[in-house]
């Protein structure tokens, strides 16, 4: 075809968009993949009974901010890495500061701790479920954020791919903090960490192919 | 801001706001560039040509992507150069066939020209010996009129019009106009 003629049709279907269109995309994804993923959470290991109680504990809102922030600063970088040519160092070192900052007050606690209590904080009781149960629930939101971005145009399909994973793990790790009664912030620092990290991995791995357009 | 970046955003706004004019506008005036700019890069004006309505249907079904409160050529030239280097990824696919079939690939136009090479002496043949000669030296071994005059003993003249007589007469046998 020739380019003019291609112009002309390109024009004539301009339908206007919405000035958030492309947010409304990831957040779409996003928010139906957390709503499947919650329901998966609740079906399989359910919420913990003393959901309640453990609400008044500084540990679980430490558990629920660490994702919850995670997740935020995720969001953001993936919707900046998702626009061409739209700046997004401040968002990654951004989305790095939650972990640092918990790190440093997991290592804080355990310098504190007796020398036989440092072990048990970092491994807990579920040390060898925990990573696993947080990327099967991240799997729906993984899914859910890559169909909202494959509608979009990541020009850095690897970096944009991995920050896709660790939303995706960020949201599954918050969902799973609903479940989880670990208490340690070295235990959340290192296994929600990992499971997170491995769906970046995937992610990664994944958007090499996924996000071409 | 440069006076193009203002003017281009102002388009590119009106356009997002459902405004076909102003967008019709818009992709003209970037086509120019686009072809420019792959042109420099690829040397090789169809491939451009090819990445250069590539990178139009991008921008037209990618155009949620421009976020207004960024330069509108920075948002441009990411997209085009997204389209550039994902040109290379797939060409570079290509070079890398498979040994078997980039044999197939060059014993096939291997064929075709040794065909022709054929085709051409049967026809050649069947001229007088001189005729021939003179084709073969200008048209074939690429003389310069000079030599070939010199090579044959004839003047210039007599050998430009040897070898427009010999094509002259190889075309009427094969049915086609020199």
């Amino acid at each position: 075809m020739k380019t003019d003629a291609l112009i002309e049709r390109l024009s004539e279907g301009a339908a206007p968009v919405h000035r958030r269109a492309a947010l409304w995309s990831l957040a779409l994804g996003l928010g139906a993949g957390c709503v499947a993923s919650f329901a998966l959470m609740d079906m399989w290991l359910g919420i913990r009974p003393d959901l309640m109680p453990a609400m008044h504990t500084g540990a679980y809102w430490m558990k629920f901010f660490y994702t919850l922030l995670f997740a935020a600063a995720g969001f953001w970088t993936l919707e900046r890495l998702s626009r061409p040519g739209a700046p997004s160092k401040p968002q990654m070192v951004l989305e790095a500061l939650p972990f640092a900052v918990l790190a440093a007050w997991a290592a804080m606690k355990m310098m504190m701790a007796p020398a036989d209590a440092r072990m048990p904080m970092l491994m807990g009781a579920s040390h060898q479920v925990c990573p696993w149960r947080i990327t099967i629930l991240a799997l729906p939101v993984f899914i859910g954020v890559f169909w909202g971005m494959r509608r979009l145009a990541p020009t850095r399909p690897v970096i944009a791919g991995a920050a896709a994973g660790l939303l995706a793990g960020a949201a599954g790790a918050f969902i799973y903090a609903f479940h989880c009664d670990e208490n340690a912030a070295a235990f959340v620092a290192l296994w929600y960490t990992v499971g997170i990290a491995m769906m970046g991995l995937l992610g990664a791995l994944l958007g090499r192919f996924l996000l071409r357009w | 801001m440069s006076e193009t970046e203002t003017r281009l955003k102002a388009l590119m706004l009106a356009g997002l706001a459902g405004d076909a004019a102003a967008y019709r506008t818009l992709l003209s005036e970037l086509t120019p560039h686009l072809r420019a700019f792959f042109k420099r890069r690829l040397g090789n004006a169809a491939d451009a040509e090819d990445l250069v309505q590539e990178t139009l249907i991008a921008i037209h079904t990618k155009r949620a992507t421009y976020d207004a409160a960024l330069p509108f050529t920075a948002w441009l030239h990411a997209v085009a150069r997204y389209k550039l280097i994902d040109h290379f990824r797939r060409s570079k696919i290509r070079r890398t066939l498979p040994l078997e079939e980039a044999d197939s690939i060059f014993a096939e136009e291997d064929v075709e020209s040794v065909s022709a090479k054929r085709d051409v002496e049967q026809l050649l043949a069947t001229l007088p010996k001189a005729k021939s000669d003179l084709v073969r030296s200008v048209k074939i071994e690429g003389l310069s009129t000079a030599e070939a005059a010199e090579r044959a003993g004839l003047s210039e003249s007599g050998v430009k019009v040897g070898v427009h007589r010999a094509l002259k007469a190889l075309s009427a046998m094969i049915g086609q106009k020199p």
